[in-house]
């Protein structure tokens, strides 16, 4: 991941609000992203209860790849350091760190491995197809 | 073996790296021990009874002789605690009733799924491991976690004499697609995968999460049959077999909707009902269906982007082949061949190879003095030599916890076996009662409810005979600590289970599981005989429980007698029931 942070945007907890509207939704975690209208939503906001809990992962997915959404999916509640390269290669392009977490160790974690063996919602193609293409 | 690319190593360095800077956060108090713990549990790092324990992964068991060194050094150097920790979780086991085995240091043991554990490096040097690892490409990557573990498969994989489609090659490209799944990292539990390509199932199948048997169809194509939902635990079920045969171009594609769907629905209210198992019997064709709609959608709607290309096929299958000949292989000089102790031996622990001038052969790791699949330092470093001299530079990790030696020829076997004998590690008996399956049990797991190591000491102090244990042929003794069955209790011949009633610890005993091998027949746990027993009871149930055998084996049609499990399975488990019951000592059991 050479671009770094420019895939996410990490937010402090104090610089996020939540207003449900037409454009800004919430979903809950056991949700089927495919059941939802998205007509006209601009923003999904995806919760983490615990960050042991990875059904919004798969969530993320399905939105941005499966479902092609273009808006801003938003990953909250539980959301740590560590997980966050996970959340981006799943589809999340904004993440609010649990209150109280600084970022200042966010950074490195985006720039460790420059790839990954498999695809992902970030980047489609596994490893393999671009060796030998 | 596989040969690691330059990004291979590269990302095993880096994910040491990764190791350290969260190692250093958590020192200094940035991350919680809440938060630590699962990141240290996906490289291998629990905290055990009395120290840190490292599983260091060896992919579908494979090893190099290499490796095998540098588990010695880590053995030697590493497994190394401070004296006065030793002391006092001495002084705690002392404590304990009953006997024992004293505790141990400056070793290893290699598990059921086919890796290798460490019981006392220190934390704070965990990082320095992990760096000393990579150097020779080994991690502790998902080795234990909620996510997909280290695949397993056969043994013999490559060299079998009955194998269709070597499954090394798939186990590899999936271990890599595997690897820092970004999706998978959080799964309601761990998630484990096993192969075979083999007509006989040594990989057992029927009994993990995801199970895949490689076959060809009558057009002579490659492809898997796949079963989902097996597992052992506190519920044994077999898979459900969801697709007689699907191409094998796909099965990344497949697997991605089967672990989609698991991490959507599987629950995660419950540790014990979190397993896939437990999601595919409740479910049961809803799940199934599911998941095909699924398989459609990652091939139809997102292109199959994981679609095996032939190209990365090759590339993968060609670090496959037989490896070369050492030029100055030379042949057993001082043979007596004829040595009855060799000939046994050869019996017992070699078995027939794809190639006719190869053979595999096993080094027991069963033996007096050492828990089964104990290994020390100077018999990493011994067996490390014995592979690069007499295994081409490979080996594996068996999952009844020996080392099996793939690329012998024929005309060395003798000198491997006086080499192995003057090490402690030709123990004719694989396959037969005293090569026993036991976790570390309770002597050093946090988990478990009771110990398994002194149970397996005083069975195999009991069977010692060699006369007697071939006499006895072929049975599988399966000993776990608790529940989580990491000893595999379900699936033996015999199971033992520890249990915890009342602070103190008792042993269930099952009888007639089986893993799936073609000894064993359909996989399935076994019954239990009773209520549970006292430790000092448990060598005297076994020990009636054999003697029923003897009594009412039958011969075969083949020249033989029947094995324990066909004498089992002819006469039913009465009357071993009421002889292993008999054993127990006036005082009553606990019920």
């Amino acid at each position: 991941m050479k671009h770094g942070m420019n895939v996410m945007q990490i937010l402090s907890f104090k610089d996020h609000s939540y207003v449900a509207d037409t454009s800004t939704i919430g979903m809950a975690n056991d949700a089927d992203p495919r059941a939802v209208s998205l007509e006209g939503v601009k923003r999904i906001d995806l919760h983490f209860p615990k960050f042991t809990d990875g059904r919004a992962y798969s969530q993320a997915f399905l939105l941005r790849r499966r479902l092609g959404f273009k808006g801003e999916i938003r990953a909250t509640g539980d959301v740590l350091i560590d997980q966050l390269v996970a959340m981006a290669r799943t589809g999340f392009d904004v993440a609010v760190l649990r209150e109280g977490l600084d970022a200042s160790a966010a950074q490195r974690q985006f720039e460790r491995f420059p790839a990954f063996y498999q695809g992902s919602a970030l980047d489609t193609q596994p490893l393999f197809a671009k060796d030998l293409a | 073996m596989y040969q690691y690319t330059d990004f291979d190593r590269q990302f095993v360095k880096l994910r040491a790296e990764q190791h350290r800077d969260q190692l250093e956060r958590w020192q200094k108090g940035q991350l919680s021990d809440e938060e630590f713990r699962p990141l240290r549990l996906q490289n291998g790092w629990y905290v055990q009874r009395y120290a840190p324990m490292l599983r260091v992964a060896v992919p579908y068991g494979e090893i190099s002789a290499k490796q095998l060194s540098v588990l010695a050094t880590i053995a030697k150097d590493y497994d190394q605690p401070e004296d006065k920790l030793f002391a006092k979780a001495q002084a705690q086991q002392d404590l304990l009733p009953g006997k024992s085995p004293r505790l141990i240091k400056g070793y290893g043991h290699f598990t059921t799924r086919q890796n290798v554990q460490f019981n006392w490096i220190p934390l704070s040097k965990s990082a320095d491991v992990m760096d000393l690892l990579a150097t020779v490409d080994m991690h502790g990557i998902q080795t234990s976690g909620n996510c997909i573990r280290n695949i397993t498969t056969d043994e013999l994989a490559g060299v079998a004499v009955d194998e269709v489609v070597d499954p090394r090659p798939y186990a590899e490209i999936l271990r890599q697609w595997s690897t820092l799944h970004p999706e998978f990292a959080f799964l309601p539990r761990k998630f484990k995968i096993a192969i075979t390509g083999a007509r006989e199932d040594r990989a057992a199948i029927g009994w993990h999460d995801v199970g895949l048997q490689l076959l060809k169809n009558a057009a002579g194509e490659v492809g898997f049959k796949v079963w989902v939902g097996g597992g052992m635990g506190r519920t044994p079920i077999i898979g459900t077999l969801v697709r007689e045969f699907l191409p094998w171009q796909h099965i990344m594609n497949y697997l991605e909707a089967v672990v989609r769907v698991y991490n959507r629905w599987g629950r995660r209210d419950n540790l014990y009902k979190a397993r896939i198992k437990i999601l595919v019997k409740a479910e049961g064709q809803r799940y199934i269906d599911e998941v095909e709609a699924e398989f459609d959608d990652v091939v139809n709607k997102d292109g199959g982007p994981h679609t095996i290309s032939q190209a990365e096929f090759n590339r993968v299958a060609a670090c496959f082949v037989e490896p070369k000949a050492p030029a100055n292989a030379s042949v057993s000089a001082h043979s007596n061949l004829q040595d009855p102790g060799f000939q046994r031996w050869l019996h017992q622990n070699v078995v027939a190879h794809k190639n006719p001038k190869l053979r595999a052969v096993t080094l027991s790791f069963k033996r007096l003095g050492l828990a089964p699949g104990d290994v020390t330092a100077e018999q990493l470093e011994a067996s490390a030599q014995l592979v690069a001299k007499y295994s081409r530079g490979e080996a594996r990790v068996t999952h009844s916890q020996n080392l099996v030696l793939p690329w012998v020829p024929e005309t060395q076997l003798f000198d491997l076996w006086q080499d192995a004998k003057a090490l402690g590690l030709a123990s004719p008996n694989i396959g037969l009662l005293n090569d026993m399956i036991a976790c570390p049990g309770g002597d050093y797991c946090a988990l478990a409810n009771a110990r398994a190591i002194p149970v397996a000491a005083a069975i195999s102090e009991r069977y010692q005979d060699i006369d007697e244990l071939d006499d006895l042929g072929p049975i599988d003794l399966h000993i776990s600590g608790c529940i989580n069955s990491c000893g595999h209790h379900h699936s033996g011949h015999i199971g033992i289970l520890g249990v915890d009633k009342d602070g103190k610890e008792w042993y269930q005993v099952t009888l007639g599981g089986s893993d799936g091998s073609a000894l064993s027949g359909t996989a399935g746990p076994g019954k239990v005989v009773g209520p549970s027993f006292s430790a000092a009871e448990v060598p005297e149930v076994i020990e009636a429980v054999i003697n029923t055998y003897l009594e009412l084996r039958a011969p075969t049609g083949n020249g033989r007698a029947e094995y324990f499990i066909e004498t089992l399975r002819r006469v039913g488990q009465d009357p071993f029931k009421i002889e292993a019951n008999a054993a127990r000592h006036t005082e009553p059991a606990l019920a």
